[in-house]
């Protein structure tokens, strides 16, 4: 796994890869895995560096550059979501700017795919259309509250388990691993993040049952499928959002429903 | 392409809620499980001899007799269980066919980090113990595929079927499957009906496995029983 590492002579000539990349020229054109070389690669690079490298070796010899989303390559924007060897981010449970070379060996071939859903058309290559997470937030993940100066901390008193629990929720950053590794292409973690972040807060009262039915509306109507529990999106979750979200989204969603709630047309 | 489906497909997903699916799913799959204790105990009748075994046959065709008239209860039973079975296929065959539609182009590589092979065996495995189920009462409660027929007494069609290695192996495989999608239904029905938290998931798995492994285990005894000899 990690040969190169303390291998003076690998870490002086740097790796040598094969990789196979997802080459979609538009979301309506059909796309094929292109394998390309690539020599002198550091351990110490990450992988979107590695990719860097490579666009900057097609550029020269006058090749179109492989597109992929990527924003602030420090593991909290969310963009930078693309499939490794079959795996949601990569082998780490990171986000792929986080990932580094030395998580491969010299000489292995890398496969790299897009995240594959209907609700995330592929707009090129490996960087896809995400807005669907977008129109699910719009659907109820916020709270409506006239905004201002600060309120004073101490007139709303939450317990500290509900707080760390929300926080937990919060730190989401709406990737998409969830939905690229789950088997049906569901988005239920991301729905289930924002329904916990927002519902175990007392500012998030108001439009808890609104808000869980609508969301979960959005997700259906975006052509995302149904969560069968299996956990594949918890396991590649960069942020390791826990299956406790379904579960809390579920109880939210049966509640509302049976309290009356449903959903906007 | 991929754009024209979703924009294609969204009155049609929308219409009713994969979440709700999910809890009918869950409940219907509880009514089944309950039924399938009841069941396990009843088989195991087959150890106290022919008598026993036939009389409790018996006894579920007439119970309640004489204040609920011929086989009430045998028929309210068997009527909860067909709309289980109904309700419960209905929500797969919906869930299969949005998952189906959520990604039509799969992974060239893909590598299961989590998934365990009861998770990843529901849709199937339910078919085929779907399959499973609709043999067995031909078998078992009308006889028709059955050596001795219809006309006999329950145990002589028990020891009939399970003498056949053939029948018992299928059977025995039915079951296995059957407890592995208990196995995943169980976890899976106690998050979808939000009773599930960072608490209580280890123990709701144990119990998942624990359960699902004694009802499998109640259900081999007797046929093997029959293949082996201590049943005839």
């Amino acid at each position: 796994m990690r040969s190169s590492v303390g291998n003076p002579a690998a870490e002086k000539r740097g790796m040598n890869l094969t990789l196979r990349i997802w080459r979609q020229q538009g979301p309506t054109v059909k796309g094929k895995m292109v394998t390309y070389k690539i020599t002198d690669i550091s351990p110490d690079m990450s992988f979107l560096e590695m990719l860097d490298v490579l666009n900057e070796q097609l550029i020269l010899q006058g090749d179109d550059p492989v597109a992929f989303d990527h924003d602030c390559r420090e593991g909290i924007c969310g963009m930078c979501g693309v499939m490794i060897n079959g795996q949601a981010h990569g082998p780490q449970q990171t986000t792929t700017c986080q990932l580094h070379m030395r998580s491969f060996a010299d000489g292995d071939t890398i496969d790299i795919e897009p995240w594959r859903a209907t609700a995330f058309p592929i707009i090129k290559d490996l960087a896809v259309d995400r807005r669907a997470f977008d129109r699910i937030i719009q659907a109820g993940g916020y709270i409506s509250v006239p905004t201002g100066t600060a309120p004073e901390a101490h007139a709303t008193p939450v317990p500290k388990a509900d707080s760390d629990a929300a926080f937990d929720a919060a730190t989401c950053i709406g990737c998409g691993a969830c939905v690229a590794a789950c088997p049906n292409a569901s988005s239920m973690l991301f729905t289930a993040a924002k329904v916990t972040h927002l519902g175990l807060l007392p500012q998030g009262q108001p439009e808890r049952n609104d808000r869980v039915v609508n969301m979960v509306a959005q997700q259906d109507r975006e052509g995302f499928g149904g969560c069968t529990n299996i956990g594949e999106c918890s396991a590649s979750c960069p942020k390791g959002i826990s299956m406790e979200t379904i579960s809390r989204l579920n109880h939210d969603l049966l509640g509302a429903l049976r309290a009356g709630a449903r959903p906007k047309s | 392409m991929t754009v024209e489906h979703a924009q294609r497909r969204t009155p049609k997903v929308a219409k009713t809620n994969s979440v709700f699916k999910k809890a009918v799913m869950a409940i219907s799959g509880i009514i089944m499980v309950l039924y399938l204790i009841a069941h396990v105990i009843g088989n195991l009748k087959a150890f106290s001899g022919a008598e026993s075994f036939n009389s409790y046959s018996g006894w579920i065709r007439t119970v309640g007799n004489p204040a609920l008239p011929g086989q009430t209860t045998l028929w309210v039973i068997r009527i909860v269980l067909l709309v289980a079975v109904v309700a419960h296929f209905w929500a797969a065959v919906s869930l299969w066919r949005q998952a189906k539609r959520a990604r039509p182009q799969g992974y060239v590589t893909k590598k299961p980090t989590a998934q365990s092979y009861a998770s990843r065996t529901m849709r199937w495995g339910g078919v085929i113990i779907g399959a499973f189920i609709i043999y067995h009462i031909l078998d078992l409660t009308t006889g028709t595929v059955n050596a001795e027929g219809f006309d006999s007494t329950p145990y002589e069609r028990l020891v009939a079927s399970f003498q056949n290695p053939f029948v018992t192996i299928f059977y025995a495989i039915s079951v296995i499957l059957l407890g592995m999608h208990l196995r995943h239904g169980i976890w899976s029905a106690t998050q979808t009906l939000g009773q599930s938290n960072r608490r209580r998931e280890k123990t709701v798995s144990a119990f998942a496995v624990v359960f699902a492994t004694a009802l499998t285990i109640g259900f081999l005894l007797v046929p093997f029983s029959v293949l082996f000899g201590l049943i005839d």
